[in-house]
């Protein structure tokens, strides 16, 4: 199919398991896609200038900055935000984890870090303390909760409910 | 904050993504990790008519030895290139610059290609590639041609590249014997623009001569510099001569001209380059030492 250069594109886009289709404009964030056109609030506007990453999502298995990305380029991907983390009601052990060690405070930071630390769990199940400060560190926690938060993902680092 | 309005296409091949190029003129532009071109589109520092997105054309994001070069296909992502063990082991200076640039969110998207064509003297890649003797293989309606990184920064966001042109490959000369090299950057947090970078690539003589070095410098002028006069100097000494590796840095810190921001001084700048560099110089020769 030639690129269609006029006017609102048609994407197709799995979100935690569900595939969706939209028309969009080219100019859509993908953060926006995600909080307006599927009602997903849980994946936050933090900074607005892609430094903050509380808007922290993964893409085919990548985790990036929601506001950071267009919805058109995230096309025939795969999309995994905080709402899907959660299976049948029960919290992911990153989450589980963060409840058990106050990894949070004012709670905003809190899905782009949930994000981010799973995708670095992910990727290595048994990461030391500087690699778990190295793999949230574009995630800012304006309540500088990172003792707690560091502390959660070596929690959730130790679970055996993966 | 939302981005201007713009058309936009995905092409599945470089040619159709060169005509693109070609029939919308200077309105259009190619995105490529998209992690610098968005933000300035969120801040509407930039109003593309048209975005080509690369990210669908295959075969751009290879890492991968050739006879002559170590060829970085424009699309690698820095994640790859940190985590690519070729680069980590042989071509260390890069493996430096990768692990330091933006964030770890920043990094899954951002690529080798956009960092250095996007022109910013802020960003890391351009040094390295400087110090590296790198050139960069531009694609456009009459096929490849090559680009000295010297001849590549222009000006300010103002790179060699035709708007019909698409950077598809980097390549940096082959890792010889007793060669190596290292980036060093000082930054106030993660994810910021370096306060000064220094990328420093050397090859020693048996007798532990500097037979061949390049300096590039990070943040220290309207472009990334290549620090010429520093090189001359340094070329023919001992790394072990101390007053040699001090005229290398106070050389490397007079050809830069930063400017006075939030992150430091003109003055306070010049001496963190005249540090670094003596420090990335040091590092350079330990390894190579090791790579013999």
């Amino acid at each position: 199919m030639p690129p269609r250069l006029d006017g609102r594109i048609p994407i197709t886009v799995t979100v935690n398991g569900i595939k969706m289709e939209a028309e969009v404009e080219p100019r859509l964030l993908l953060v926006h896609f995600i909080r307006e056109n599927l009602g997903l609030t849980g994946t936050h506007v933090g900074c607005d200038t892609s430094n903050c990453s509380a808007c922290a999502v993964l893409m085919d298995g990548k985790v990036v900055k929601a506001c950071t990305v267009l919805a058109v380029q995230a096309d025939g991907r795969e999309i995994l935000t905080v709402e899907g983390l959660s299976k049948g009601g029960k919290l992911h052990p990153v989450q589980e984890a963060f409840l058990a060690k106050h990894g949070l405070q004012c709670g905003f930071c809190t899905p782009g870090m949930l994000m981010s630390a799973y995708a670095l769990l992910k990727g290595n199940r048994h990461p030391t303390e500087e690699e778990i400060r190295e793999g949230i560190s574009g995630n800012v926690c304006r309540c500088t909760g990172y003792v707690q938060i560091v502390e959660s993902v070596q929690q959730a680092a130790r679970s055996k409910k993966w | 904050m939302i981005p201007p309005s713009f058309e936009y296409a995905s092409p599945k091949s470089l040619s159709e993504a060169i005509d693109l190029l070609a029939s919308r003129g200077e309105g259009a532009k190619v995105i490529a990790g998209g992690q610098s071109l968005i933000p300035l589109l969120k801040l509407r520092l930039a109003s593309p008519s048209l975005l080509v997105d690369i990210n669908r054309i295959p075969g751009l994001s290879r890492i991968e030895e050739s006879v002559d070069f170590l060829r970085i296909g424009a699309m690698a992502r820095m994640a790859d290139v940190e985590a690519s063990a070729l680069i980590r082991e042989d071509y260390p200076i890069i493996h430096d610059a990768s692990a330091v640039i933006g964030d770890p969110l920043v990094r899954n998207l951002g690529t080798v290609g956009g960092n250095v064509s996007h022109g910013d003297p802020n960003n890391d890649m351009p040094a390295v590639m400087l110090a590296l003797g790198a050139e960069f293989v531009a694609t456009g309606p009459a096929g490849e041609r090559t680009i000295r990184a010297r001849d590549f920064f222009l000006d300010t966001f103002t790179v060699a590249l035709n708007h019909d042109e698409i950077l598809t490959e980097i390549r940096v000369p082959r890792c010889r014997p007793r060669s190596g090299g290292c980036y060093l950057k000082l930054e106030q947090k993660v994810a910021d623009f370096a306060t000064a970078g220094v990328a420093v690539q050397v090859r020693l003589t048996n007798g532990d001569e500097c037979e061949e070095i390049g300096v590039g410098l990070t943040a220290a002028g309207p472009t990334a510099i290549k620090a010429k006069r520093a090189e001359d100097w340094m070329r023919g000494k001992a790394p072990f001569d101390r007053a040699a590796v001090r005229g290398l840095a106070r050389l490397a810190a007079e050809g830069s001209n930063p400017s006075t921001d939030l992150r430091g001084t003109f003055a306070y700048k010049k001496q963190v380059i005249a540090l670094l560099v003596g420090r990335a110089f040091r590092r350079a020769c330990e390894r190579a030492r090791g790579a013999s």
